[in-house]
């Protein structure tokens, strides 16, 4: 990649930010330079992003209609799947689906619950208040 | 403390490593960092699934440069996890009050200066803090143009965030950095190192073979899934461009260090095979622009057999490359 080459596609995943990429000069001699976007890297984050969004609004509307407990929705507004949220929260992932329905969702501990808000970086008395919501 | 100089770096830890050399008296640049730590690398393995793709990594695991670039280089390196937070966070005040820096390793996800959409769980981030004030820390975040800040509880947060490689709050420092280097074996010892990784290991998911292997998984996609294919191609696009960053799969960054290193030396060889892999880093790109071409087009059927090809044609070049530089750095 030449110096001239290095992308400038003001790509709004960088946040205003630019990144450092390495490029040579005319002669041919390496330099540090900075891009402030790529237009493909944008399009391939975006829909990562949109992907994950596709997901969030889905189990959303389940939550609205009463058929799933928020935390599907959560998960994917905090950028998880299953398998990360059971890393981290340390609970199988066949735990984690089944408190996905409302009505064992309305029945856990603080205790477990205090487990999701932390993972999400939630106070527990949301968790509960969705509980109470959800009566 | 005053003194630190905050210099952004392509990758996270090549540039912690590069600043905390430069910082204790060895001038260090990023891509001397990185190579003489043998960075370079790929591998694709369907094991480890990140959001339900495969992971593909164009360098070696997280941690490697930190262990690797000391080793070699002499000097000592001190490195602490934490199973109590509150402990983590104490030690680290010490250190930094006592003038040290101290990098850690962190969640990219809970760091509120990360533009919204960067922020993934990704947990091998790496940083430097250099000072803290009030409620404070002072860093210098390699990826960033300038040093930036974050709250203590946030800091918190991010460096004992749970799930895949979990920092467990990672602080680590040099010291008794040997200023005199014997910069001809150290190159040479890292490029044969890295021509073994690329191209010498029995396993199809690494090195060269790791990459005719993507090929292959890319011949083989289903013109019928193009929700999956979309998602899958733009994977691989983030992967190489995105997560770490580096760009180019770090092709441009070794390219760099084989220059920088042949300026050292006074030897040619080198400056070729910086030009050589320049040459690479391009159809790295090339392949990337094609990736999320054929994900663009909703309508027609995208061809996948001139991608993987493209593909094929960069694991033979780079494994011309590694055979050459192998050679040299053996004689």
């Amino acid at each position: 990649m030449k110096l001239d080459e290095v992308p400038q596609d003001h790509s709004s995943t960088y946040g205003g930010h630019c990144k450092l990429v390495y490029a040579v000069d005319a002669s041919g001699h390496y330099q540090g330079a900075q891009s402030d976007g790529w237009e493909p890297e944008a399009f391939a984050t975006q829909l990562a992003v949109a992907e994950l969004q596709e997901q969030e609004a889905e189990a959303e509307a389940g939550w609205q209609r009463g058929e799933l407990s928020p935390l599907k929705c959560l998960m994917y507004r905090y950028r998880l799947d299953e398998p990360a949220l059971a890393q981290i929260t340390g609970l199988w992932q066949w735990r984690i689906r089944r408190h996905f329905r409302p009505a064992i969702y309305r029945k856990l501990s603080a205790a477990i619950l205090a487990r999701y808000a932390e993972a999400f970086g939630l106070p527990v008395e949301q968790l509960i208040s969705y509980q109470k919501g959800m009566a | 403390m005053s003194s630190f100089q905050h210099q952004q770096s392509a990758h996270c830890e090549s540039g912690v490593m590069a600043s905390l050399l430069t910082h204790a008296g060895l001038p260090m640049s990023e891509p001397m960092a990185f190579g003489l730590a043998s960075g370079l690398a790929f591998a694709y393995l369907p094991i480890v699934k990140l959001s339900g793709m495969p992971l593909i990594a164009y360098r070696m695991p997280p941690k490697h440069l930190i262990k690797t670039l000391s080793k070699r280089l002499g000097a000592r390196l001190h490195t602490r996890t934490f199973s109590d937070p509150e402990q983590g966070r104490r030690e680290l005040d010490a250190a930094l009050d006592s003038g040290r820096l101290a990098g850690l390793q962190s969640s990219v996800f809970w760091l509120p200066y990360f533009p919204p959409e960067m922020r993934f769980h990704f947990n091998a981030h790496n940083l430097l803090a250099y000072g803290r004030e009030g409620n404070e820390y002072l860093i210098s975040d390699p990826v960033f143009e300038e040093p930036v800040r974050c709250a203590v509880e946030d800091l918190q947060k991010a460096r004992f965030a749970k799930g895949a490689l979990a920092a467990k709050g990672l602080m680590y420092w040099l010291d008794d950095v040997p200023l005199e280097q014997d910069w001809n074996k150290l190159i040479r010892q890292s490029v044969l190192s890295t021509t073994r990784i690329l191209d010498g290991m029995p396993l199809p998911w690494i090195g060269i073979r790791g990459i005719q292997h993507l090929a292959k998984q890319i011949d083989k996609l289903d013109p019928a899934q193009s929700k999956y294919n979309r998602l899958y191609l733009t994977h691989i696009v983030r992967m190489q461009e995105e997560i770490g960053t580096g760009g180019a799969g770090f092709r441009f960054m070794y390219a760099s260090f084989l220059q920088e290193a042949g300026e050292k030396l006074g030897d040619r060889n080198l400056q070729d095979a910086s030009a050589q892999l320049t040459a690479i880093g391009d159809n790295w790109r090339q392949f990337a622009s094609a990736c999320v071409r054929a994900s663009r087009n909703k309508g027609e059927a995208p061809n996948f057999a001139p991608i993987a090809d493209s593909l094929r044609s960069i694991a033979l070049q780079e494994r011309g490359l590694m055979k050459e530089l192998a050679a040299w750095s053996k004689r």
